[in-house]
Protein backbone atom coordinates (compact mmCIF):
# COMPACT_ATOMS: atom_id res chain seq x y z
CA UNK A 1 0.00 0.00 0.00
CA UNK A 2 1.48 3.16 -1.19
CA UNK A 3 1.86 6.01 2.31
CA UNK A 4 -0.42 8.22 0.49
CA UNK A 5 -3.73 5.66 0.49
CA UNK A 6 -2.64 5.39 4.21
CA UNK A 7 -2.45 9.15 4.20
CA UNK A 8 -6.05 9.92 3.50
CA UNK A 9 -7.33 6.86 5.30
CA UNK A 10 -6.02 8.17 8.70
CA UNK A 11 -7.65 11.57 7.19
CA UNK A 12 -10.89 9.92 6.57
CA UNK A 13 -11.05 7.84 9.78
CA UNK A 14 -10.17 11.18 11.72
CA UNK A 15 -12.94 12.89 9.87
CA UNK A 16 -15.33 9.95 10.78
CA UNK A 17 -14.51 10.32 14.57
CA UNK A 18 -15.41 13.82 14.54
CA UNK A 19 -18.02 13.56 13.36
CA UNK A 20 -19.17 10.56 15.67
CA UNK A 21 -18.05 12.67 18.50
CA UNK A 22 -19.95 15.77 17.27
CA UNK A 23 -22.96 13.13 17.13
CA UNK A 24 -22.97 11.09 19.71
CA UNK A 25 -21.34 13.09 22.53
CA UNK A 26 -23.83 14.63 24.45
CA UNK A 27 -20.99 16.84 26.70
CA UNK A 28 -20.38 20.19 24.67
CA UNK A 29 -16.30 20.19 25.61
CA UNK A 30 -16.48 17.21 23.94
CA UNK A 31 -18.57 18.10 20.60
CA UNK A 32 -16.12 20.77 20.59
CA UNK A 33 -13.13 18.35 20.59
CA UNK A 34 -15.14 16.43 17.76
CA UNK A 35 -15.20 19.30 15.75
CA UNK A 36 -11.59 20.26 16.10
CA UNK A 37 -10.70 16.67 14.92
CA UNK A 38 -13.15 16.81 12.00
CA UNK A 39 -10.99 20.03 10.94
CA UNK A 40 -7.56 18.14 11.39
CA UNK A 41 -8.87 15.18 9.05
CA UNK A 42 -10.27 17.61 6.50
CA UNK A 43 -6.81 19.83 6.60
CA UNK A 44 -5.15 16.23 6.33
CA UNK A 45 -7.04 15.17 3.40
CA UNK A 46 -6.32 18.59 1.34
CA UNK A 47 -2.59 18.32 2.10
CA UNK A 48 -2.01 14.78 1.17
CA UNK A 49 -4.28 15.70 -2.14
CA UNK A 50 -1.86 18.31 -3.02
CA UNK A 51 0.79 15.46 -2.97
CA UNK A 52 3.03 15.03 -6.72
CA UNK A 53 4.88 11.81 -6.82
CA UNK A 54 8.61 12.07 -6.15
CA UNK A 55 8.64 15.80 -5.28
CA UNK A 56 9.91 17.56 -2.11
CA UNK A 57 8.22 19.78 -0.22
CA UNK A 58 7.30 23.47 -2.02
CA UNK A 59 10.49 24.87 -0.24
CA UNK A 60 13.51 25.61 -2.32
CA UNK A 61 16.64 25.26 -0.79
CA UNK A 62 19.27 23.80 -2.83
CA UNK A 63 20.06 24.82 -6.51
CA UNK A 64 19.01 21.03 -7.53
CA UNK A 65 15.49 22.04 -7.63
CA UNK A 66 16.13 24.85 -9.96
CA UNK A 67 16.07 24.49 -14.19
CA UNK A 68 19.64 25.71 -14.33
CA UNK A 69 22.05 27.77 -11.90
CA UNK A 70 21.16 30.97 -13.63
CA UNK A 71 17.33 30.76 -14.19
CA UNK A 72 15.86 30.81 -11.04
CA UNK A 73 12.53 28.49 -12.76
CA UNK A 74 11.87 25.73 -10.49
CA UNK A 75 11.50 22.03 -12.04
CA UNK A 76 8.49 20.68 -13.74
CA UNK A 77 7.69 17.87 -11.18
CA UNK A 78 10.45 19.00 -8.56
CA UNK A 79 7.96 20.38 -6.01
CA UNK A 80 4.46 19.13 -4.35
CA UNK A 81 1.58 21.67 -4.97
CA UNK A 82 1.49 24.76 -2.57
CA UNK A 83 -1.77 25.85 -2.93
CA UNK A 84 -3.80 23.22 -0.93
CA UNK A 85 -0.30 24.08 2.02
CA UNK A 86 -1.49 27.36 2.06
CA UNK A 87 -5.26 26.79 2.01
CA UNK A 88 -4.51 24.46 4.70
CA UNK A 89 -2.75 27.36 6.83
CA UNK A 90 -5.40 29.79 6.36
CA UNK A 91 -7.85 26.58 7.33
CA UNK A 92 -5.79 25.87 10.73
CA UNK A 93 -5.48 29.65 11.37
CA UNK A 94 -9.56 29.93 11.55
CA UNK A 95 -9.89 26.24 12.78
CA UNK A 96 -8.49 28.23 16.34
CA UNK A 97 -10.25 31.36 15.77
CA UNK A 98 -13.74 28.75 15.94
CA UNK A 99 -12.73 26.84 18.34
CA UNK A 100 -11.97 29.95 20.53
CA UNK A 101 -15.00 31.33 20.04
CA UNK A 102 -17.13 27.84 20.56
CA UNK A 103 -15.32 26.77 24.15
CA UNK A 104 -15.97 30.37 24.95
CA UNK A 105 -19.82 30.18 24.33
CA UNK A 106 -19.70 26.89 26.20
CA UNK A 107 -18.09 28.56 29.19
CA UNK A 108 -20.91 31.31 29.19
CA UNK A 109 -23.61 28.44 28.49
CA UNK A 110 -22.46 26.63 31.86
CA UNK A 111 -22.15 29.74 33.58
CA UNK A 112 -25.94 30.49 32.45
CA UNK A 113 -27.42 26.82 32.67
CA UNK A 114 -25.10 25.38 35.11
CA UNK A 115 -25.04 21.89 32.89
CA UNK A 116 -22.39 20.82 30.08
CA UNK A 117 -24.96 18.08 28.70
CA UNK A 118 -26.37 19.30 25.04
CA UNK A 119 -29.56 17.76 25.84
CA UNK A 120 -30.57 19.49 28.74
CA UNK A 121 -30.29 22.76 26.75
CA UNK A 122 -34.14 22.50 25.19
CA UNK A 123 -34.87 26.22 25.44
CA UNK A 124 -34.45 26.49 21.32
CA UNK A 125 -36.53 23.24 20.88
CA UNK A 126 -40.30 24.09 20.52
CA UNK B 1 -33.35 6.38 19.75
CA UNK B 2 -30.68 9.30 19.06
CA UNK B 3 -27.30 7.62 18.93
CA UNK B 4 -28.43 4.97 16.70
CA UNK B 5 -30.07 6.95 14.46
CA UNK B 6 -25.88 8.79 14.19
CA UNK B 7 -24.09 5.21 13.81
CA UNK B 8 -26.35 4.29 11.02
CA UNK B 9 -25.24 7.48 9.63
CA UNK B 10 -21.47 7.00 10.21
CA UNK B 11 -21.69 3.81 8.97
CA UNK B 12 -23.59 4.53 5.80
CA UNK B 13 -20.61 7.62 5.25
CA UNK B 14 -17.71 5.08 6.39
CA UNK B 15 -18.53 2.52 3.80
CA UNK B 16 -18.95 6.00 1.08
CA UNK B 17 -15.67 7.01 1.81
CA UNK B 18 -14.23 3.43 1.72
CA UNK B 19 -15.56 3.60 -1.83
CA UNK B 20 -14.31 6.75 -2.81
CA UNK B 21 -10.43 6.64 -0.62
CA UNK B 22 -9.07 4.59 -3.94
CA UNK B 23 -9.60 7.59 -6.27
CA UNK B 24 -7.59 9.84 -4.21
CA UNK B 25 -4.46 9.37 -6.40
CA UNK B 26 -1.44 11.41 -6.38
CA UNK B 27 -0.96 13.15 -9.04
CA UNK B 28 1.32 12.97 -11.37
CA UNK B 29 2.10 16.97 -12.21
CA UNK B 30 0.25 20.20 -10.87
CA UNK B 31 -2.63 22.00 -12.17
CA UNK B 32 -1.90 25.14 -14.64
CA UNK B 33 -2.29 27.65 -11.39
CA UNK B 34 -0.03 25.61 -9.26
CA UNK B 35 2.00 24.84 -11.94
CA UNK B 36 2.64 28.45 -12.22
CA UNK B 37 3.18 29.42 -8.86
CA UNK B 38 5.82 26.39 -8.56
CA UNK B 39 7.41 27.14 -11.07
CA UNK B 40 7.70 30.87 -11.12
CA UNK B 41 7.42 31.71 -7.15
CA UNK B 42 10.84 32.20 -6.96
CA UNK B 43 11.01 34.17 -10.19
CA UNK B 44 8.78 36.45 -8.89
CA UNK B 45 9.43 37.02 -5.36
CA UNK B 46 12.27 35.60 -4.50
CA UNK B 47 11.43 33.41 -1.31
CA UNK B 48 12.57 29.87 -0.81
CA UNK B 49 9.32 29.19 0.40
CA UNK B 50 6.93 28.67 -2.17
CA UNK B 51 3.98 28.60 0.27
CA UNK B 52 4.53 31.87 1.76
CA UNK B 53 4.72 33.04 -1.12
CA UNK B 54 1.64 32.08 -2.51
CA UNK B 55 -0.02 33.24 1.16
CA UNK B 56 1.63 36.65 1.41
CA UNK B 57 1.93 37.36 -2.56
CA UNK B 58 -0.31 35.84 -4.92
CA UNK B 59 -2.63 35.51 -2.36
CA UNK B 60 -1.93 38.33 0.16
CA UNK B 61 -5.42 40.00 -0.15
CA UNK B 62 -7.06 36.73 0.92
CA UNK B 63 -4.57 36.71 3.93
CA UNK B 64 -5.90 40.43 4.65
CA UNK B 65 -9.18 38.62 4.85
CA UNK B 66 -8.06 35.58 7.25
CA UNK B 67 -6.13 38.54 9.26
CA UNK B 68 -9.68 40.23 9.61
CA UNK B 69 -11.55 36.76 10.20
CA UNK B 70 -8.95 35.85 13.35
CA UNK B 71 -9.39 39.55 14.37
CA UNK B 72 -13.44 39.02 14.47
CA UNK B 73 -13.35 35.93 16.27
CA UNK B 74 -11.10 37.17 19.19
CA UNK B 75 -13.55 40.26 19.13
CA UNK B 76 -16.36 37.84 19.32
CA UNK B 77 -14.68 35.56 22.46
CA UNK B 78 -13.58 39.29 24.08
CA UNK B 79 -17.48 39.98 23.76
CA UNK B 80 -18.72 36.59 24.92
CA UNK B 81 -16.67 36.37 27.84
CA UNK B 82 -16.84 39.96 29.14
CA UNK B 83 -19.52 39.58 31.72
CA UNK B 84 -17.96 37.38 34.78
CA UNK B 85 -20.82 37.11 36.56
CA UNK B 86 -21.71 33.20 37.04
CA UNK B 87 -18.75 32.21 36.50
CA UNK B 88 -17.47 31.15 39.83
CA UNK B 89 -14.87 28.53 39.97
CA UNK B 90 -12.65 26.91 42.83
CA UNK B 91 -9.45 29.01 43.41
CA UNK B 92 -7.07 27.59 41.29
CA UNK B 93 -4.00 25.20 43.19
CA UNK B 94 -0.64 27.83 42.54
CA UNK B 95 1.86 25.97 40.24
CA UNK B 96 5.24 25.03 42.98
CA UNK B 97 8.24 26.79 42.81
CA UNK B 98 9.64 24.49 40.37
CA UNK B 99 6.73 24.91 37.15
CA UNK B 100 7.54 29.18 37.74
CA UNK B 101 10.97 29.02 37.67
CA UNK B 102 11.03 26.56 34.76
CA UNK B 103 8.43 28.76 33.08
CA UNK B 104 10.38 32.31 33.39
CA UNK B 105 13.69 30.35 32.44
CA UNK B 106 11.60 29.23 29.26
CA UNK B 107 10.07 32.63 28.64
CA UNK B 108 12.76 34.26 26.75
CA UNK B 109 13.82 31.03 24.75
CA UNK B 110 10.25 30.42 23.61
CA UNK B 111 9.55 33.96 22.73
CA UNK B 112 12.93 34.30 20.75
CA UNK B 113 11.82 30.84 18.69
CA UNK B 114 8.49 32.44 17.74
CA UNK B 115 10.41 35.53 16.41
CA UNK B 116 12.67 33.80 14.36
CA UNK B 117 9.99 31.48 12.55
CA UNK B 118 7.95 34.67 11.57
CA UNK B 119 11.02 36.80 10.98
CA UNK B 120 12.33 33.31 8.66
CA UNK B 121 8.67 32.99 7.39
CA UNK B 122 10.39 33.13 3.93
CA UNK B 123 12.91 31.09 3.74
CA UNK B 124 12.14 27.53 6.06
CA UNK B 125 8.57 26.24 7.26
CA UNK B 126 6.72 28.91 9.40
CA UNK B 127 5.49 32.20 8.78
CA UNK B 128 3.55 35.03 10.70
CA UNK B 129 0.95 32.88 12.06
CA UNK B 130 2.92 29.72 13.40
CA UNK B 131 5.22 32.08 14.66
CA UNK B 132 2.55 34.39 16.30
CA UNK B 133 1.07 31.02 18.05
CA UNK B 134 4.43 30.11 19.26
CA UNK B 135 4.44 33.07 20.59
CA UNK B 136 0.75 33.03 22.11
CA UNK B 137 2.50 29.49 23.63
CA UNK B 138 5.12 31.37 25.42
CA UNK B 139 2.35 34.03 27.11
CA UNK B 140 -0.21 30.79 27.75
CA UNK B 141 3.30 28.70 29.45
CA UNK B 142 3.54 32.12 31.72
CA UNK B 143 -0.40 32.97 32.61
CA UNK B 144 -0.48 28.75 33.29
CA UNK B 145 2.36 29.07 35.91
CA UNK B 146 1.39 32.13 37.47
CA UNK B 147 -2.24 32.55 37.64
CA UNK B 148 -2.25 36.05 39.15
CA UNK B 149 -0.50 37.62 36.68
CA UNK B 150 -2.32 39.92 34.02
CA UNK B 151 -0.81 40.92 30.41
CA UNK B 152 -0.68 45.22 29.83
CA UNK B 153 -3.64 44.85 27.39
CA UNK B 154 -3.36 48.86 26.50
CA UNK B 155 0.30 47.82 25.09
CA UNK B 156 -0.76 44.59 23.61
CA UNK B 157 -3.85 46.05 21.94
CA UNK B 158 -1.67 48.97 20.76
CA UNK B 159 0.69 46.43 18.65
CA UNK B 160 -2.14 44.55 17.32
CA UNK B 161 -3.88 47.84 15.68
CA UNK B 162 -0.64 48.86 14.85
CA UNK B 163 0.75 46.03 12.75
CA UNK B 164 -2.66 45.29 11.23
CA UNK B 165 -2.58 49.26 10.17
CA UNK B 166 0.81 48.39 9.04
CA UNK B 167 0.00 45.71 6.78
CA UNK B 168 -2.72 47.40 4.97
CA UNK B 169 -0.31 50.46 4.50
CA UNK B 170 2.56 48.26 2.70
CA UNK B 171 -0.29 47.23 0.78
CA UNK B 172 -1.06 50.46 -0.53
CA UNK B 173 2.84 50.81 -1.50
CA UNK B 174 2.36 47.98 -4.13
CA UNK B 175 -0.43 50.10 -5.01
CA UNK B 176 1.44 52.93 -6.07
CA UNK B 177 4.95 50.97 -6.92
CA UNK B 178 2.95 48.96 -9.13
CA UNK B 179 -0.74 49.85 -9.47
CA UNK B 180 -2.24 46.80 -7.72
CA UNK B 181 -2.59 46.20 -4.00
CA UNK B 182 -0.17 44.44 -2.55
CA UNK B 183 2.03 43.71 -5.51
CA UNK B 184 5.90 42.61 -4.36
CA UNK B 185 7.60 45.38 -6.66
CA UNK B 186 10.15 46.66 -4.57
CA UNK B 187 14.09 45.84 -5.05
CA UNK B 188 14.10 41.50 -4.25
CA UNK B 189 17.45 41.13 -3.01
CA UNK B 190 19.43 37.94 -3.65
CA UNK B 191 17.64 34.25 -3.14
CA UNK B 192 18.34 32.66 -0.09
CA UNK B 193 19.00 35.65 1.92
CA UNK B 194 17.18 36.75 5.29
CA UNK B 195 16.68 40.35 3.57
CA UNK B 196 15.32 39.37 0.31
CA UNK B 197 11.66 38.65 -0.48
CA UNK B 198 11.29 41.99 -1.48
CA UNK B 199 7.71 43.06 1.09
CA UNK B 200 7.07 39.28 1.93
CA UNK B 201 8.86 39.13 5.13
CA UNK B 202 7.88 42.60 6.32
CA UNK B 203 4.34 41.55 6.20
CA UNK B 204 4.70 37.77 7.41
CA UNK B 205 6.24 39.89 10.34
CA UNK B 206 3.55 42.45 11.14
CA UNK B 207 1.20 39.54 10.80
CA UNK B 208 3.28 37.65 13.44
CA UNK B 209 3.22 40.31 16.16
CA UNK B 210 -0.51 40.96 15.21
CA UNK B 211 -1.31 37.05 15.44
CA UNK B 212 1.26 36.83 18.77
CA UNK B 213 -0.67 39.81 20.96
CA UNK B 214 -4.32 38.77 19.81
CA UNK B 215 -3.64 35.38 20.59
CA UNK B 216 -2.04 36.19 24.01
CA UNK B 217 -4.55 38.94 24.76
CA UNK B 218 -7.44 35.86 24.49
CA UNK B 219 -5.34 33.52 26.43
CA UNK B 220 -5.46 36.56 29.33
CA UNK B 221 -8.97 36.78 28.75
CA UNK B 222 -9.84 33.02 29.22
CA UNK B 223 -7.23 32.42 31.84
CA UNK B 224 -9.24 35.29 33.58
CA UNK B 225 -12.34 34.06 32.63
CA UNK B 226 -13.55 33.24 35.77
CA UNK B 227 -12.41 35.29 38.33
CA UNK B 228 -15.06 38.20 39.89
CA UNK B 229 -14.87 41.58 38.67
CA UNK B 230 -13.72 43.24 41.89
CA UNK B 231 -10.34 41.50 42.84
CA UNK B 232 -9.37 41.74 38.77
CA UNK B 233 -9.51 45.48 39.45
CA UNK B 234 -7.78 45.29 42.69
CA UNK B 235 -4.81 43.11 41.25
CA UNK B 236 -3.53 45.20 38.13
Amino acid sequence: MEFVTLYSAAAIALILVGLAGVLIKRNLIKMALGFSLLGTGANILIVTLGYVRGATAPIVDSPALLEDAGSLVVKQGAVMDPVPQALVLTAIVIGVGVTGLMLATIVRLYANTKTLDVNALTRLKW
Amino acid sequence: MKPLFSLVMLALLATLSLRLAPLLQPGEELGQVAAHYASQGLVDNRGSNLVTSVVVNYRGFDTLGEVVVLFLSVTGIGFVLRRRQGLVLPAPVPASELVRTGSYLLLAPVLLFGAYIFIHGHLTPGGGFQGGAVVASAVLMMLLANRDRHLPHGLLSWIESLSGFAYVLVGFVGLFAAGSFLANRVPLGQWGDLFSAGLIPVIYVLIGLKVGTELSALLDQMTHSAEPEVKREGSR
